[in-house]
Formats: structure tokens, sequence, C-alpha cells
């Protein structure tokens, strides 16, 4: 690791803001082209239903309609209508994947059926209403569980049954630890979280060029080049024939990294039309047609001796994975590799079974399964703390993997294969700072102080540890424009929020003059950048920040060695400042990047500066397998009326280890906003369906998402473990905050309420329901 | 075809004058029909206060307004909050730069209503508390900040228009 620099580890302002504030940003809807035509999607009202017919000739007599679309008339374009995006996996049973559109059969509410393209939105939404689709009723499930069992209805009636996958995870023997243990305690656990609603929707512009025969998506993806690889691979094209661009993204937490039919639909309604297309999804159809993560139903049991030393933990998740395969296994198997990272756990098993539904697919959102496997772990300490009468943060000291073990090898092995090894960090430290800076010490005096006041105060904890940095590597260019001497950076890494080009610029500005301003990142288009992953699972600054830094020192090293031998000096006596490569002793001695760039970019017939090689630039790709672990213990109070249930939140500590940091500001604010959005998931977020498998909650009317007045003040502390993992000694960041904040506010909120033996197996938590728990704990005292 | 009628609306400072559908939004109208697409659509349902403009120096949710309600009013959006300045590192409006200065926003989509509605409060509340902050943009959905860092932007924009003797 390199030794931090006055660009690197400081409180850089970001590149992104200016234009964000002045309304000058890019963002899709933002895009205009001549001609374009707007699209609505019709979708389906159903659960589950065969489709019998679909007539859209109503639609196409609509003035300012061009064209209706369906499966028919995809199906001569496409060499495959399914999007297989599945991520590699032996636990499958089958393989079900989404169509373009749905001509056959439609398998949940929102599933689109047909395109119609219009000269704007609102005729567009007319004619869709129009388009008279015959559908036979199906009987549909909802309920993960009720799937699972013999004689449920079948989610897609060409299916066996209704179970996706199954696979157990684990290490040890299990069942002796729990035959031989003094203590056992088990936890039935449902645990929901709902969509990302990024406050941007999904949206698309595809144009096709016919003078090229190539197409371009601008769409606001997460991955755009796996955008371009699966769309290429429907259509049997080349992928050299599209391009997609990335514009700036509004927000995205999971779900936009996904491809979805509307991708394909609007990419193929361009190259059939022949004219550019635009479709932008609104907040009802991101209800219904945007991927969520939803229900897991848990049963899981704890082994623990006298001193709260645990044995062994074992269980079963039953996970809802939607109506389709649109990424894979990946969520439930974080989950279930989750629950034992920041602790001793001698032996471990975990059955999962995934289970189809009758609604939207299921794929990551901010955390990705994680904050599940760390509330069923937290849930069964506190659970077995409160049994042995031992304070809860106690028995977690006593279990929590000690600073002096790192790194830390799990008999665990992720999902790409590879032993878990836990690289850096100092569990109990962090555990000990959160409670201090919560005021943990007299808590019980204010606790006591309180209900003589007649108010119920509670305080909770709960400790994580989160993978980051999935590889294996997210290639970047740095390079000198010759023409400008600006310093460009292109990948695959696309930003969406996170300030993605203000991280480019700051590792590459450290090599390469110091100046932020010099630098510009272009990140997000398949056009610059051949190969790329893209921007999920808490990696950009882990994989593409390291490869930026790794060019950017190649560059650097590069431009001193031409300089040297245009400047006739060691390169030894120059460096760069600002845009320019200078003697040391000397400034006046110097040469800007732009001269450095243009006289290795080749005139013909001229000799290249001696042993130089063409160009001022270089493409890395940085390659990392293990995941680098970041870890943190979140403190909470709480504050609970016991009248009305609400839940007040008195004092939020997160203590966090993301190893070393970048921009301590840019790091505060990942933290801040996911630990947000895990108090949405404790509290207030809820994606509802009836028993028919009908949304209930389409709107942010009925879906909460949380106000500035519900959130407190966070505080964050940080402690840098550096990896060693990667050349910047940096782990991801920005799913962390919302990992721990579920069980740390149903911690709290038990804490609060001791005296109505109140006991919470769920998130979130509604005041309704703990009002009836208060209710059953004073009759069952009565 | 949708009935027709012409309105005059003055965007920040300026008169346009266009013939709309009845039907549309002013929130369409101002981003399709003007270009200005500084002001985002969040929820359409009037929920997230991404599209909230001034109307009149009052906010109003654009995506609940029909344009040509808007006939004969006077409107201001994000793009109107700092005159235009060809220099790129202008200081901008001190609210503007507060958010900057405090990270106060990240995607910044929520930001062009977050903005406005802030506006709004500072005018009418030149010295407010966080939690009148908090109260003010309660209307206002913000997936990305957690709120914390743009009640302090607010409360530091606050500080410096007192010090500049500026009105927000």
């Amino acid at each position: 690791m390199s030794a931090p620099s006055a660009v690197r580890s400081n409180r850089v302002l970001r590149v992104e803001d200016a234009d964000l504030l002045k309304g000058a940003a890019r963002f899709v809807d933002d895009l205009h082209l001549s001609g374009m035509l707007q699209a609505a999607f019709v979708r389906s009202p159903h659960g589950h239903a065969k489709v019998l017919s679909i007539d859209t000739s109503m639609a196409k007599d609509v003035p300012g309609v061009h064209a209706v679309l369906t499966r028919d008339d995809f199906l001569p374009h496409l060499a495959t209508e399914f999007i297989v995006v599945g991520l590699p996996s032996p636990a499958y049973r089958q393989d079900i994947n989404r169509p373009a559109l749905s001509g056959l059969e439609v398998v949940h509410v929102g599933e689109p059926v047909a395109i119609v393209l219009a000269d704007n939105r609102y005729i567009a939404e007319d004619a869709a209403a129009l388009v008279m689709v015959d559908y036979d009723p199906l009987p549909a499930v909802g309920d993960p569980r009720e799937a699972l069992k013999p004689g449920a209805p079948l989610v897609h009636s060409s299916s066996p049954h209704n179970l996706l996958a199954e696979f157990d995870m684990g290490y040890g023997d299990v069942d002796a630890a729990f035959a031989g243990a003094p203590h056992v305690f088990k936890e039935s656990l449902w645990q929901h979280r709902g969509g990302s609603h990024s406050i941007e929707c999904r949206g698309d512009v595809a144009a096709y060029d016919s003078f090229a025969d190539t197409l371009t998506l601008w769409s606001s993806t997460q991955t755009p080049h796996a955008a371009r690889s699966v769309l290429a691979g429907m259509l049997g094209w080349d992928e050299d024939r599209i391009r997609v661009v990335t514009p700036d993204v509004g927000g995205g937490f999971g779900p936009k990294l996904i491809f979805y039919p509307e991708d394909v639909a609007v990419a193929l309604a361009a190259y059939i039309t022949r004219r550019p297309v635009k479709w932008i999804e609104d907040r009802r159809e991101h209800f219904v047609a945007t991927t969520q993560e939803r229900d897991q139903y848990w049963d899981a049991e704890i082994a623990v001796d006298n001193d709260g030393k645990i044995l062994g933990l074992r269980g079963s998740i039953v996970h809802d994975h939607g109506a389709y395969t649109a990424r894979g296994v990946n969520l439930p198997y974080e989950s279930a590799q989750t629950v034992t990272l920041a602790y001793e756990i001698p032996t471990y098993q975990m059955n999962v079974k995934l289970a189809l539904t009758n609604k939207v697919p299921v794929t990551p959102v901010r955390g990705a399964g994680q904050p599940q496997g760390v509330f069923c772990m937290e849930r069964l300490l506190d659970r077995a703390a409160d049994e042995l009468k031992i304070p809860r943060a106690e028995l977690r000291r006593r279990n929590l993997i000690p600073g002096d073990k790192m790194p830390y090898t799990k008999p665990l092995k992720s999902r790409g294969g590879r032993q878990v090894v836990l690289d850096s960090g100092d569990y109990p430290k962090c555990q000990a700072d959160a409670l201090e800076k919560a005021g943990a010490a007299d808590f019980a005096v204010r606790q006591a102080a309180a209900r003589k006041e007649g108010r119920y105060i509670g305080l909770g904890l709960a400790n994580f540890v989160k993978g980051t940095g999935r590889g294996p590597f997210e290639p970047v260019t740095v390079r000198v424009d010759p023409s400008t001497g600006q310093i460009i950076v292109y990948s695959g890494a696309t930003a969406m929020g996170q300030s993605t080009k203000t991280m480019f610029a700051q590792v590459v500005a450290e090599q390469l003059g110091g100046d932020i301003t010099r630098v510009t990142a272009k990140p997000g288009d398949t056009g610059t950048m051949s190969m790329g992953l893209g921007g999920f699972n808490s990696r950009l600054t882990v994989m593409a920040g390291s490869s930026a830094h790794l060019a950017a020192t190649k560059v650097r090293d590069k431009a001193l060695l031409i300089a040297s031998k245009l400047l006739k000096l060691p390169a030894e006596e120059l460096q760069i400042h600002g845009g320019q490569v200078e003697a040391k002793a000397d400034p006046s001695k110097s040469v800007t990047l732009g001269q450095l760039a243009k006289s290795v970019a080749g005139v013909a017939g001229f000799v290249l500066p001696d042993g130089v090689s063409p160009g001022l630039e270089a493409t890395e790709y940085f390659v990392v397998d293990d995941m680098a672990y970041a870890n943190g213990a979140a403190a909470i109070e709480v504050e609970v009326d016991v009248e009305t249930g609400g839940v007040h939140i008195n004092k939020f500590v997160i203590a966090h280890d993301c190893g070393a940091v970048i921009n301590p500001m840019l790091v505060d604010g990942q933290i801040v906003g996911a630990a947000a959005h895990g108090i949405g998931n404790a509290l207030y977020e809820w994606m509802g369906y009836d028993d028919n498998c009908q949304p209930v909650t389409t709107n942010l009317g009925e879906y909460l998402l949380v106000t500035a007045p519900e959130v407190p003040l966070i505080e964050v502390s940080h402690h840098e473990s550096p990896t060693y993992l990667n050349p910047l000694g940096v782990k991801g960041v920005g799913e962390c905050g919302v990992v721990p904040v579920a069980p740390a506010i149903m911690s709290a909120i038990e804490d609060a309420l001791r005296e109505f033996d109140v006991h919470i197996a769920q998130t979130p938590i509604t005041p309704g329901e703990i009002v009836a728990k208060i209710e059953a704990g004073r009759k069952a005292k009565a | 075809m949708a009935e027709m009628r012409k309105i005059t609306v003055t965007v920040n400072g300026q008169a346009h004058t266009r013939e709309v559908e009845t039907r549309m939004t002013l929130a369409d109208f101002l981003r399709h029909e003007l270009t200005l697409t500084g002001t985002h659509i969040g929820c359409e349902h009037g929920v997230c206060g991404a599209c909230t403009i001034l109307l009149d120096g009052r906010t109003a949710r654009s995506c609940l307004m029909l344009a040509v309600q808007a006939d004969g009013h006077a409107i201001d959006t994000i793009e109107g909050i700092a005159p235009p300045n060809p220099d790129k590192n202008a200081p901008m409006h001190p609210l503007q730069e507060a958010f900057r200065d405090n990270h106060a926003l990240q995607c910044g989509f929520c930001t062009p209503g977050m903005l406005t509605t802030i506006i709004e409060l500072l005018r009418d509340n030149p010295e407010p508390t966080s939690d009148e902050v908090r109260i003010a943009i309660s209307g206002n959905l913000c997936r990305c900040t957690g709120y914390q860092t743009i009640v302090a932007a607010t409360l530091d924009a606050a500080r410096r228009l007192k010090a500049e003797g500026r009105k927000p």
C-alpha cells in the first residue's frame, strides 16, 4: 500500500456537483433525439394468467400511434427470446428466464406484453389502454412457504414444481455440537426488504443507425457492458454493433444492475421502426416491474455453553425468488454466508430453498441479502444473552473474532468457489467504540430515570461483517489527451450517485499532478472500453479504483520517462505538478502533459523518443478474487411510545471500518445514506401483495420511504484497517450502513419494552404490531 | 386529439409562449417543451417532491399541475437559482454552494426539489432550526443522503445569506 497523499484521504469536494446543482446534469430522460417516439408498455393485470389473444387494432388506430409491438413482432428478430442472466450455480433445479415480451403466459402483475410507440407518452398510454388482451386467469401463489408445499398452484404452468433452487451451506459437525450443548435457542424469523426506490426510475433511449448498422442504447443501467452482452446475445449481433451508454443516474441501489425486458423491447422497437425510442419508467411501473428484495422466512437455532460461547448454529431459509431468475441464487447465498462472519462459530449448517412466486423477480437491493444474515445472527445472540442473563454486549464480545486473529479463515466458500478469508479489522474494538459513543456506560441509569418519567427507552446493538469489492476485475484506461492535455479516465465502472467520478479524479490526480480538475472521468460507456462489469456489490473503489491507481502510476512513470528525454534531465529530478512535468530544482524547465502525449502520439515517418512506446495512456485490469471484508457495529437508542407503538430514535452511532479512506466526506455520505435505508427496512418499508398476488402498495403514499423527520442524526466513527488485497488498501462502503440497522433497532425496542416481555422476530415492525405485543405482554402478566 | 391552448409562462424571468395540450403537466412542459430538464420527475403523484418548482414564489409540485394552470404566472426552476454565467467556476447561489460544501447531494436527482423547497423556507424563516428544516423538507424524498447533510447545508446557507446580508 502506498502512503496517503494530499489528494487521496482528503475531504475533496465532488466534481459531479456543479452540474447537478445547476440543473445541467444529463439523465436519460433529459435526452431528446429528433424523430423520437415515446413508449408505453401494456402490462399484465394478473398475478398469473394464460394469454389467449392480443388485439392491437384499436390501439393502432389512435392518431399519433406509430406501432404496437408484441411477442409475435419480436420473434423474427431474436436469436433467443429469453433473457438468460442467472449467475452460475449447481443449486438450480429449474431454469426460468424472462422473455422479451410475454405472449403465452403472464406470471406476475406488471409483466410486459406489448409496447406502444407514439408521438408522446400521453398518446402512448391512451393507446396502451386500448390493447385488448384476453387473459384466462390461473391460480397464483405469493407466499414462498406455500409455494413449496405439495399441491400448491404452479407459478409457471409448465413447471413440475415451484422449487427454483436448493443448496446447503456449512461446516463442522453441527448436529453433534447441538446434541451436547447445554443451551439451545430457536427463532423463526420473517424478514422483508422492499424495493430500491431510487428517486429516478429506470429508463431507456434507443436509436438505430441504419448507415452504420449499429444500435445505441442510453440506459439508466448500473452495468452497461452486461447490458450490451445480453442484448447482443438476444439479437444475435456482434457486440460491436451495440453501444450502451449510461448517462447520469439518479440512484441505483441494486435493481438497476439487472437487464430488463423493457431494455430489449425499447432497443428492438427502435430497430424495427427505424425511429429513436424513449421509455421512462413511472413510479407505478417501478413498483410492479423493477426487481425487489421482499421476503425470507428463517428457522434458526443456536447452541451455546453456560458462558454464552457459541457451539453451533443451524437452520433453514425459504427465500422468495419471484417469478423468474433475474440474477441467480446469489441473494440467499449471501444471506446464509453472512450469518457467521463476525463471530467464532465452530459448527454451522444452513439449508436454503428458493421458491418461485407470482411476483416480480427478486434481486439484490443495497445490502444484497447480507442484512438478513446479520439479522438472524444478532436476533439469536440477543435471545441467548437474555436467556443466560448475560449482557447482550458482553455475550457478543465473548464470541466476536478478535483483532489479533486476522486474517481469519472461515470454512466457507464464496459463490465463486473461493475460500472466505476475513482480511482485516478489529471487530471487538468497533463494538466497544459504538457502545461508548452511544453512552452505553450509563445507559442503565438513564433508562431507569426515563422509566420513572413514564418513558420507555432501550439500547440496541448489532455487529456486521460485509463482503465488498466483488471481483474478478474492472478495467480502467487512463489517457492524457494529446490535444488538450486533459487526463481522461475510461471505465465500465458505472456511476449512479456514489461519487465514482470524484473517486477516479482523486486516485488518478494523486499520481498525475495533484489537480483533480485536470482529470475527467467518463465511466459507463461500452464505446470507450471493450470490457467491464459495472457498479454493484460495493466494488468500484476497490476494483476500478485499484485499476485506476495502477494505470495512473504507469502513465506517471511514462510521462517522467518521456520528459526526461525531452528536458534532458534524469527522471528522478522531475516531478509532475499541475498539468506539467517540471524539474524539481527549477520548475521553469518544464513540459506540459499534453506536449508529452503529443510527442508519443506519432507523426508519420518520424521516430518516437528513444526507447518509448507509443501513446501516453495505460489500461489496467487489476484482478482480485478474494473479497475485502468491511465491518462495523451499530448502537442505537430508541424511545417507544407504549400507547401508539411509535418508535423514535434518540441516538444512532455506527462505528465502521472500510479500510483506507479515500475521501471521508464521501464515506460518511455512503454510510449515513445506507443507514437511513436500514431504518426504512426496520420500521417503514413494506411491499405488500394480496392473496392473488396483486400488489397493494403501488405508490409512495402507501409504500413508506423515510423522510427527514424520521431520520436521527447518524454519528459515524471511522476505523481504518487497510486490506492487503489491493494497492489502495480500500474496502467497499456503499452498502455497509444498511446491514446492522434492523437488528440493532429491534434489539433496542425489546430493551425498551422488557417489562412487557416483547419479543421481535421480524422486520419491518409497525406501530400496530408493537402495541399488540405490549398488550399481549400486559395480559400475560395480569 | 386533445384540446390545445396558447399559454404564456414566465420561467426564470423569461417569457415563453407556447401552444400546448390542455392535459400536459407543467413538469412535462418545462422539461420537454422548454427543455429545462433540471426539474426532475420522480413519482408523478406528488409524493417525492423532486419536481417542486416555485410558482409566483411559492413551492408547487409541477407533476400535479397542468401547464395551462401556469398561464400568466411566474415560475422559478433550478436553472434559475444562480444567474447564468459562462464561467463554469463562477460562484453559485449560497444554497448551492452550501449543498456542495456539505455533500448534500449524491445522485442529485432529488436536488432540484430540495433547492426550491429550501429557498421558500429560507425566505419565510431565514434562521431555521434543524428540526424546522427537517419538517420543511419532509415532503421531499431523498434515497441517497439520509437527509442530515441537507439539513447541515440549509443551516450553512442560512448563515452565509445572513453574513452576506442577502435574501434567498
